[in-house]
């Protein structure tokens, strides 16, 4: 069968994950060792703290960058404009920007800080795949997104994870040397590098906590993006056939396309991973399709009762 | 949307604002008077219509409801973007009875507690050298827009016409002043 040709890279998904977790522990470890070489730590909240502004406030354009999005006009693309002109009428939002992406991978993407900086992104694959109804459904997902900040609240997040481990550690470096000069003499080297050791395994515990939290801040974000979509166009069933249709299509995309897809997962509409792929559900960014086809169910089933 | 809102991630579907529906008679004499555009007495009223049984037994309510008195039998149409456009049809003179036929639709809908699923009203005018003009009710900003259409299979809008009507119009009814909601209804039916 052709489809085996492509069957997903599980070791991928969890080396991609490993990677993941090891860049956010090497900022936390790199910002130990800055403060550990008694750099000023003003100094360090202005490197820290300038990387989250350039991710806060240069979401939009680095997203779509990288997912090579192009910004349409609505005599470029007539269809996708006018879905998401009804959807703004219908929840009265300013319009984003409509931007598409020239990928085959199926899917769309909402970044932007604000309700004004917003582009809604869906690739080429996605607007192939999908009928009218269903694209409504996921572009009413991803203006959810927009609605709800998801970039700014996990952005703040994310680095409220990498803020917990800076804390600790200014707390164990104040506790050190915070006794005076006659604490600092009253330790012997060996005693420092015991603490300093302890100092880093404490951040790190902070570090893989705020992960896992993050995660779960992820997923419960997406249904309520699920929810609010489903609920602005009356169609959750919609959503869900089309939820079905990406994450069933997925496992025959070639992984050239899923590696350099990855970075962008949190805004994704599902991950760019392949279903099935052996990951506890405690690592994704995103709810199983299972609980998310529940949901929509549940709200289907709500809409149809009387009044 | 409060802050506590969109922190948890729980924004609710916009509730309809229908009461400005009723500034439309007004404004169709001064279309008249100013500009010498006349109602065809169209109307239509476009909604999302939700799943299920409980937005299907409305619909059929409200469609028993309009055509419970004599004339023409009120029209049902699907577009592409899967909204339902519900075209009456009343004596061209006859403005405010078509204003209150498609504010019994709104009501109905929102009593169901299907207000959000509202989008639209629209009502067309023509003019004797052919210049067609809709006016378009937004529900949920309870303002109104102009959408002019050129003739052709061209999606082009006469936005001249559009400002110039905005003008006209401003002390009769609230025109929507972010142009950017102006969105276009291309193939409404009526228009």
């Amino acid at each position: 069968m052709a489809r085996t040709r492509f069957a997903a890279d599980r070791g991928l998904v969890s080396r991609m994950l490993v990677v993941m977790f090891l860049l956010g522990l090497l900022y936390v470890v790199f910002v130990g060792a800055l403060l550990a070489v008694n750099i000023a730590w003003q100094l360090i909240i202005i490197v820290v703290g300038g990387f989250f502004l350039i991710q806060f406030f240069a979401s939009d354009r680095i997203a779509l960058f990288a997912m090579h999005g192009r910004v349409v006009t609505p005599e470029e693309a007539p269809e996708l404009h006018a879905i998401v002109d009804r959807l703004c009428a219908m929840s009265n939002t300013p319009k984003p920007k409509v931007a598409i992406a020239d990928s085959d991978v199926p899917n769309a993407f909402a970044t932007g800080r604000s309700q004004k900086r917003a582009v809604v992104c869906a690739t080429t694959g996605i607007m192939r795949r999908l009928d009218a109804e269903e694209l409504e459904g996921v572009l009413a997902h991803e203006m959810s997104h927009v609605a709800h900040h998801d970039v700014a609240v996990m952005t703040i997040a994310s680095f409220l994870g990498v803020l917990a481990g800076f804390i600790t550690r200014i707390a164990f470096y104040s506790e050190m040397f915070g006794g005076g000069g006659y604490n600092r003499r009253g330790r012997n080297d060996q005693n420092t590098a015991m603490i300093a050791f302890f100092v880093m395994i404490v951040s790190a515990v902070v570090y893989a906590v705020s992960f896992l939290l993050i995660r779960a801040l992820s997923r419960y974000r997406e249904l309520s993006a699920d929810r609010a979509g489903a609920l602005l166009t009356g169609r959750p069933s919609s959503l869900a056939s089309a939820l079905q249709k990406v994450t069933g299509a997925m496992g025959q995309i070639p992984t050239r396309d899923l590696r350099s897809a990855e970075a962008f997962n949190a805004f994704f509409f599902t991950p760019a991973l392949a279903k099935g792929a052996s990951l506890s559900s405690l690592f994704s960014t995103h709810p199983s399709l299972e609980r998310r086809l529940q949901q929509l169910a549940e709200i289907s089933r709500e809409l149809g009762e009387g009044r | 949307m409060g802050f506590l809102d969109s922190l948890l991630g729980r924004s609710k579907p916009v509730k309809a604002d229908l009461d400005d529906l009723f500034a439309l008679p007004s404004a169709a004499i001064t279309m008249q008077a100013g500009l010498g555009f006349t109602s065809s007495g169209q109307g239509s009223v476009c909604y999302k219509p939700a799943e299920g049984a409980a937005f299907a037994r409305t619909e059929t309510e409200v469609q028993e409801l309009l055509d419970a008195d004599q004339g023409p039998k009120v029209e049902l149409t699907k577009d592409t973007y899967g909204f339902t456009w519900l075209l009456v049809r009343h004596d061209a003179s006859d403005v405010p009875g078509l204003v209150t036929d498609l504010h019994a639709v709104n009501s109905s809908l929102q009593a169901a507690g299907f207000g959000p699923a509202l989008l639209c009203s629209m009502v067309p005018f023509q003019h004797s050298d052919g210049r067609r003009v809709a006016l378009v009710y937004l529900y949920k900003r309870g303002t109104f827009y102009p959408f002019a259409p050129l003739p052709g299979a061209t999606q082009k809008r006469d936005n001249a016409l559009e400002i110039e009507i905005q003008g006209t119009l401003a002390s009769d009814l609230k025109v929507e002043p972010d142009l950017a909601h102006w969105f276009p209804i291309w193939g409404a039916p009526g228009l």
